[in-house]
């Protein structure tokens, strides 16, 4: 009988060495750390990840970065298990430059709408995205996160920066409820990029905070369909400050 | 300082009006929050997942489910509305949110910014900041007038950009300037400074029209 429901361990069980894994967040809110934890204890290395920023470090001063543990990809990075990131913001977790500098780790830098929407553009079956967001910068002239050029691209006389969809392996994602088939929602401003990568990776991976019988409630709550998800974990706790 | 970084936040705040759809930046930017008239509608757009911020958390209010997008821990107006990335920067790109205020560290005379990387420095990333500059109508930049005396406001900004011909005003503690397209223009000067004091700490040659209005900052 079809069965969506895994243990973390098992749901990680796939995650292989090299591989390149997308996970939701913003700062760690709205991350999958159930998720995170199993990366960490499985031990995988030379990841690719692709995430908004890189969570939170181990130790990091509270402050205005709220919270005392890693969250999020701040463990994957805590752990040494990422050889690169693309990411919009690097600034916050001080792991990501410390392991810029000591030549472990290379980043690839992406507008932050452009990240959305060229995850969103693997998902949804679309050969790229045509943007104004970054001609006339470094992004319009850095090869992307495969090396490839971009190209310019001139429409009834506008120009318009391309960008390819990006895929993952794996996408690990937080939802705040979801039923057994894998439909979910996520609260308040933990969606960000929990929406846009579900059905980006060859394998969509939820973590969920709770998670309901199908049936149980009003289909109208759920964000994202079900069907986009390959894997249920369950267990995921609300952060804890 | 604190009290120049005041007085810029105070008179950017008076650059909104009834029912505006407005993304402050992290630092000075934020400070604007703080000095918007309270009679009139207006919406801020939290680029991590929300439009309609309302204050810092407390204890009391804390729901950990919402931060703004410096990982500040907030609490959302009734009239908020929460969404994911994609629709986020969609509302960005459209152009329906009207005016983005940032700091900058460059900013040339045709309206080119640079506020996101210094070659060589720590590398921090460019977030939501290029979207923004590129989408939002308005681009409005308030930042000390110099940096400890170097010109920021130049001929050609030195450094990448962050958008190009994207800055629409500048505010400084001296001055309320216009970009246009035959250059920077003054439309307000601050009393404690002379224009040739003004003109000193600027790289390119301002246009000053017949009649500068004073700095409006009360």
């Amino acid at each position: 009988m079809f069965n969506k429901i895994l243990t973390p361990d098992e749901a990680v069980a796939g995650v292989e060495d090299g591989m390149t894994i997308m996970v939701g967040g913003f700062l760690g809110t709205g991350s999958p750390e159930i998720l995170m934890d199993a990366l960490v204890r499985k031990g995988v290395k030379h990841l690719t990840v692709i995430g908004n920023d890189g969570g939170l470090a181990e130790g990091q001063p509270a402050g205005e970065f709220a919270g005392k543990t890693a969250r999020g990809i701040g463990k994957l990075l805590d752990a040494h298990m990422v050889d690169h990131v693309i990411m919009s913001h690097v600034g916050v977790n001080p792991r990501l430059n410390e392991q810029f500098a000591d030549g472990s780790l290379k980043y690839t830098l992406v507008p932050q709408g452009t990240l959305a929407e060229k995850i969103r553009a693997a998902a949804y079956g679309l050969g790229g995205v045509l943007t104004p967001v970054g001609l006339g910068t470094p992004m319009e002239h850095e090869l992307d996160e495969l090396g490839r050029e971009k190209k310019v691209v001139e429409i009834d006389g506008k120009k318009w920066l391309f960008e390819r969809p990006l895929f993952a392996d794996y996408s690990f994602i937080r939802a705040s409820v979801a039923d057994k088939f894998g439909n979910y929602m996520c609260s308040k401003a933990t969606r960000n990029f929990n929406i846009v990568m579900a059905g980006a990776a060859k394998h969509t991976v939820i973590a969920a905070e709770k998670l309901v019988e199908v049936g149980s409630v009003d289909p109208d709550i759920w964000q994202v369909a079900g069907v986009l998800v390959d894997t249920v974990v369950e267990g995921e706790k609300k952060w804890q400050i | 300082m604190a009290d120049l970084k005041a007085r810029i936040a105070k008179r950017c705040a008076k650059e909104f009006e009834d029912g505006d759809f407005i993304n402050l930046g992290i630092g000075m930017p934020t400070m604007v929050a703080d000095y918007l008239p309270e009679d009139v509608i207006i919406t801020c757009h939290s680029e991590n997942g929300f439009a309609g911020i309302d204050i810092l958390a407390d204890e009391e209010t804390l729901d950990v489910d919402i931060i703004n997008s410096g990982g500040q821990y907030v609490t959302a107006l009734p009239r908020a509305k929460f969404f994911d990335t994609a629709e986020s920067f969609g509302l960005v790109r459209g152009g329906h949110v009207k005016a983005t205020v940032l700091g900058a560290m460059e900013v040339a005379e045709n309206g080119d910014l640079a506020n996101w990387i210094v070659p060589g420095k720590k590398v921090a990333g460019m977030g939501g900041a290029m979207d923004l500059c590129v989408g939002c109508p308005e681009v409005i930049i308030t930042m000390l007038h110099t940096q400890k005396g170097a010109h920021k406001i130049k001929k050609e900004c030195s450094l990448p950009l962050t958008a190009e011909r994207c800055v629409t005003k500048i505010i400084t503690e001296m001055a309320v300037m216009v970009v246009t397209p035959e250059g920077i223009m003054v439309s307000e000067l601050h009393p404690d400074y002379t224009r040739e004091e003004v003109q000193a700490a600027t790289g390119v040659e301002l246009i000053w029209p017949d009649e500068v209005k004073p700095y409006d900052e009360d």
